[in-house]
Parts: structure tokens; sequence; C-alpha cells
């Protein structure tokens, strides 16, 4: 049996696939939805931080020796402290005034950050390898899959799954949550709403930076692995609707499965389709699937 | 004494004068055009810039009294944005000849402005065999490679040695299209098969889905009709998802020495490839990559740096004998004069713009074999210049004399 000329062991092949891909489109726009959602900014520098946290683990294992296990761990800090700086430096003077002025802001220090590492690295990237424990993979009878990729899957809904939890069902979470809408009133409670705040950055941004740690052994570590994905990341974050953090989740991995098939139908369209989308969704759901109008 | 001095100096201008009269704006102007920024900045980009300057340098330009300035600019891949930039480097700049242009649809929309404004057009990175083919003009000459010499150095080994069913990935645009038919038909012409291609968009970070498809295809040989970061990551998804360890072979159709090295030598030992230029093959290669690379964060010349010096050095020689950069002139002098330079040595270039020089077939070492950085061929046949292009009359190019 067939689905319009592709054979069934081919299909579940890349769907399994897009959902790899989808793992990712969910790790970034859930950071973003996370930033957005507490911060109301729209965080243009995300792509860049996603690439700092691959760089990062490059050079921890260049410069330290500590290898890709430890790198899941300190990249991400490691950036998110980066993103804290930003925040308590610029970001901060932002909040008051339209979205518009915090996405010029992050879109020029996205440029810089990736001006600046190409500038140091070239375009062509810097190699890194699967740790070893990852290397290899299952037959599956429709397919190979590398362990890694499995690997990748799992810890990124796991990660998504926690997020969720701590942002809609923990105490801390309802803080966080309270102090997007009345700032005001949780400060007068007692709670530092502006700490809370730059930690939430700093969160958002070593979500990123965990991303790009996963990233980093299946495509080169480059300057321009940010900017590439960053777009499509966009377009799931308004798929999803702006601040949505189970919306971010969903529509990543959607799309991701989405991606894939239009990667066996038609090849040429893969870098649009989710674009086709995000303009049919915006036609006919403006504040996008999982996002309550303001 | 300082009276001769004084005449001497007095003699220097007054030659200088006389070849500047014959440039438009006193000044010959090379604008290189190329990717700075984007994926294929590391196979050309700042590299080719300074190549340039370093050939202007060698042919001690000033003192034959040619005054050469060299600007660049950056065309994101576009053609769109490289028109503009040709246009407005022509039009309002003065620029009299427009170097290297990788991306072949860029270089073909290049291509037609250049002789509709007579000057002239130096093609290194750019690989459509097109340029000299159907598309040739008289103000364009293609120096480096192309896609037809590629496809008959590493295509015809490949097959030779067995593999004969080939299933491509292609990147979806006028490069791309034109390897993968250049490539296609040297396999049909040794009895081989192609069994399919999957077109991906430029730039595409992740290959695995194209990947499988080529798996699932079962040919022989996966051959990447692609370039730059898509090669890489196409070759380094490929051993993620064990594609030779499952008895298919990959074929990197262009490969650049930036390339070898950004995978590393684990990852791309036994790749074999096509090239014109290897920076450790003579002395004078050596030269060349002891002073640019140094320019460049380390990176060793590419065989589109090479290509871009030798031109613009063979260019210049042909602008001092003629007097003029009157494009149709002078690209028809450059045709006249055989070439001779440090990096491909003695050559000519063909009435349809296609210089001629031997191409190699290299093979990535193994890691064990490599003595040092960058230490990364070894030669595995030189094809000679007699086959290594397309002959001249199966271009189908409209300057060449039928008969």
């Amino acid at each position: 049996m067939d689905f319009f000329g592709i054979p069934p062991q081919a299909l579940f092949g890349q769907l399994l696939l897009g959902l790899i891909n989808g793992a990712f489109y969910a790790m970034l726009s859930l950071g973003l939805a996370v930033i957005f959602g507490m911060l109301n900014i729209i965080n243009f520098t995300h792509g860049a931080q996603y690439m700092m946290g691959a760089f990062a683990a490059y050079f921890l294992l260049q410069y330290t020796g500590l290898g890709y296990w430890w790198a899941l761990l300190v990249a991400p800090i490691v950036v998110g402290i980066t993103g804290m700086v930003i925040e308590r430096l610029m970001l901060r003077h932002l909040y008051k005034l339209d979205h518009l002025y915090g996405l010029l802001l992050t879109f020029g220090l996205a440029l810089i950050i990736q001006g600046l590492f190409q500038n140091e690295f070239g375009s062509s990237g810097l190699p890194y390898r699967i740790p070893p424990e990852l290397t290899g993979g299952q037959n599956l009878g429709f397919m190979f899959l590398p362990n890694y990729r499995a690997w990748v899957v799992v810890v990124s809904l796991a990660i998504c799954l926690a997020t969720w939890f701590v942002i809609e069902r923990t105490k801390l979470g309802s803080y966080l949550r309270a102090a997007t809408e009345n700032p005001a009133l949780v400060q007068a409670f007692g709670i530092n709403v502006p700490r809370m705040i730059t930690l939430t950055y700093g969160a958002g941004v070593a979500l990123a930076a965990f991303a790009g740690v996963l990233a980093a052994p299946i495509y080169q570590v480059s300057p321009l692995m940010g900017s590439n994905l960053i777009i499509i990341v966009f377009a799931v974050v308004v798929i999803g609707g702006m601040g949505s953090i189970m919306g971010a989740i969903v529509t990543g991995f959607g799309l991701g499965l989405i991606e894939g098939l239009t990667k066996v139908f038609y090849p040429q369209a893969s870098a649009t389709v989710i674009f086709v989308i995000m303009a049919i969704v915006l036609l006919i759901k403006p504040a996008g699937l999982f996002g309550r109008a303001r | 004494m300082k009276l001769k001095t004084a005449f001497a100096l007095l003699a220097l201008v007054g030659m200088t004068g006389v070849a500047h009269a014959q440039l438009s704006g006193g000044v010959l102007k090379i604008g290189v055009l190329n990717d700075q920024s984007g994926l294929y900045a590391d196979v050309t980009g700042q590299g080719s810039v300074i190549a340039a300057r370093m050939a202007v340098e060698d042919f001690k330009a000033e003192s034959k009294g040619i005054k050469v300035e060299i600007v660049f600019a950056d065309h994101q891949n576009k053609p769109d944005v490289g028109s503009a930039l040709v246009r407005q480097w022509i039009d309002r700049d003065g620029v009299d000849v427009i170097a290297d242009v990788p991306t072949s649809s860029v270089a073909l929309a290049v291509n037609e402005i250049v002789k509709e404004k007579n000057k002239v057009f130096l093609v290194s990175g750019a690989a459509s065999a097109a340029l000299t083919g159907n598309a040739c003009t008289p103000n364009t000459v293609h120096w480096t490679y192309d896609n037809w010499a590629l496809a008959n150095g590493t295509a015809k080994a490949i097959v030779a040695a067995g593999g004969d069913s080939w299933y491509f990935l292609t990147a979806d645009y006028a490069f791309g299209h034109d390897l993968e038919a250049q490539v296609a038909a040297v396999v049909k012409a040794a009895n081989g098969r192609v069994v399919g291609a999957v077109r991906h968009p430029l730039s595409t970070p992740d290959f695995s889905s194209f990947l499988l498809q080529a798996q699932a295809s079962k040919a022989k040989v996966i051959g990447l009709a692609n370039a730059g970061g898509d090669t890489i990551n196409s070759i380094k998804q490929a051993g993620e998802f064990g594609i030779s360890k499952g008895g298919q072979k990959l074929a990197g159709l262009l490969i650049f020495i930036t390339d070898v090295h950004a995978l590393g030598l684990p990852t791309a030992q036994g790749l074999q490839f096509t090239e014109s230029f290897y920076w450790d093959r003579n002395d004078a290669s050596r030269d060349f990559a002891k002073r640019l690379a140094p320019q460049v964060k380390g990176n060793h010349p590419t065989m589109i740096h090479a290509g871009v010096y030798a031109s613009v050095l063979h260019l210049l020689k042909a602008v001092e004998a003629t007097k003029t950069d009157d494009g149709a002139k002078v690209v028809a002098k450059m045709k006249e004069m055989p070439t001779d330079d440090p990096l491909f040595g003695k050559g000519v270039i063909r009435e349809d713009g296609r210089k001629i020089h031997d191409m190699f077939l290299f093979e990535a070492k193994a890691p064990a074999e490599s003595k040092g950085p960058w230490d990364y061929y070894k030669l595995v046949r030189t094809i000679p210049a007699a086959e290594a292009f397309r002959p001249l009359n199966e271009g189908g190019c409209s300057l060449v004399k039928k008969g």
C-alpha cells in the first residue's frame, strides 16, 4: 500500500525525521515564548544565542577538554549569564516602549554577534563530534535511526514539558505569570520583580543555548546556524500564538512533521511551507492557534 | 646626477601619462564581487579580494604605468543584488573588470550586463559551464573550473571504479541543476544509470530527509551536486546516518579545501573530488598559500582564490599590451596571448572564453596520513588539459566558428 506513490516505510522515516527537526523548533520557540510571555520582548537575538551555545560547547572541548555532557550543563549557564547582562544593561530600558523597539534592539544585537563570530571563525564552521556514547544507530526496519537523533527528541521533549510544568503548574510559575499581568501588585507582595525578569530572560536564553549544544554534533558549529533557523522559529511562534508555552511546543513538533512531509512530496518547497501555513493561520486566527487575543 | 634622476622621473611620469590616457578615468578598476557573509564566504570572500591585490602587486602594475584600484562587494548569492551592484559599479563608479562571482545564477546575470556594457568578466567562483556554452560572450573568461570538468574528473573515476547507479542531492538553483546534468551525462555515457534526484533549497541545515530518500533509492553512489556549507552538512549527516556503512558511496562533486578543513579528516577521509589547484603541490603554490593564509585567519587558499590571482595577472598583461580597457579588445588579447602564471602554469584561453589547464583528481587523506595542519589531499590522477574541459564544438557557444 502506497501513499501517493511513497511506500509507507519511507513515510514513517520522514515523519520521524520531521519530529526530530520539530524538537529543535519546539526548544527554540519555547524560549522565545517564555521571553515574550514574561517580558513582552520579541527576542530576535535568540538565533545568535543558539549559535553561541554551540560555540560554547566547541570552546569547552577545545580549550578546557570538557566534553559534550559537561557542555550540556555549562554552555547554557554561560550563555544564560551573557543574556542576563544584556537584559540588565539594555533591554531593561525598553519595557515601557512599544514591542518594536525591543525587536530592533535584539535584531541589531543578533547581527553584531553573528558578524563578530563570522569575522573570527569564517563561514564554513567548525567540526564537533557526536559523543562516543551516542554514536551508531538502530535499524528500525523502515529506517536507520542514529542514536543521537533519538536522544535529541527525548531530551528536548523532556525539557519542553519541564518548562511548561514550571511555568503553568508551580508557585514560581504563578509568580511569574502574575508579574506579567500586574508587576506593581506582585512587587507589593514583596517579590523582587526586576530580578525575576532578569532570571526569566536568562532562562529563555539558556534554553536557546541548550538547543545549540544539542545541535552542535548534527550541524556544523557555524556562525550562520542561528540565522538559518531563527526565521522559521519565529514563524512557529506566530503560528502557535505569541507567548503561549504549550502552543510553542505543539506547533514546534507539528511543523517539523509537516516540513518533513514536504521534503518527501515536493522538496523544493520545504523552505517555504512553514511560511505558507503562517500566512493561512494569520488570516484565519490572527492570535495564533493557541494564543488568546489581548 | 640630480639632473639624471629628474629626467628619469620625468620620463616615468610621461610614460604613465600615456598609459593613463587610454584607461577610462585614468585607472583600471577591478571589482571583486562575491559572497562575503554567507555559505560561500570562506571559499571566495576576502580571500579572493586579497588574491586580486597580490596579483596587482606581483605584476608591479604601478611601475608599468597602470594604476589599478580594487573594490569589492557582497552579492549575498542573490542575482538581483549582484546585478544591481554591477550596474552601479559600471555606471557610477567606473569599474572596468568584474572578477570572481561565485553562485552561477548571479554569474549568469552579471555575464549579460558585462557584455552589454563592454567590460571584462573574469569568472573564478562560478561553476556553470553555460558561461562558455550557450551563454558565452566576447567579454567573459572562465578561469578556474566548471561543472563539465568536475563531472568529467570525479564522475568518470567513480563510474570506472564500479559506481554505476547514481542518486543526486542537488542544490535547487542554476549551479546545482547544471552540475547534476553534466554528471548525469557522464554517468550515462559510461553505461551507468541515474535512479533519481532530490532538489533541496540553498542553505539547508538538515539533510537527513534527503539522505533517507537517497538511501531508499539503493543507488550505489550518492552525488552531491551542491557546494560550501550544504556539502559539509550533507557529508557530516551522511556519516551519522551510516550511508557509507550501508555500502553506498558519497561523491562530493564540488569540494574545496576549506570544506575538508571544516569537516575534519576523520569525516572527510576517502572522498574523491576534482580541483584545479592545491596549495601543497609545488613551491609556487606553497608560496602563494604562505602569503595569503595569514590574511584570512590561516585559511589556506581554495582553487577559486588561485583562479582570481591568475586571471587578474593575465588580465594585467593584456591591458599592458593593448593599452586600453575596452572590454572586448582586452579579452581578445587575453585569448590571443598564451597564459603563464605560477599557480596554473602554461595554458591558453579558448575562443569561447574557457581557460584550459590540467585538472586533478584528489582524495582526502586518512587522519594518519596527514603530517600537519592543512595537509589534506593526495593526488589520485592528473587530468591532462586536453581532456579536462568540454570540447570546443560541444558547448554551443556562438563565438565558435562552425566547420
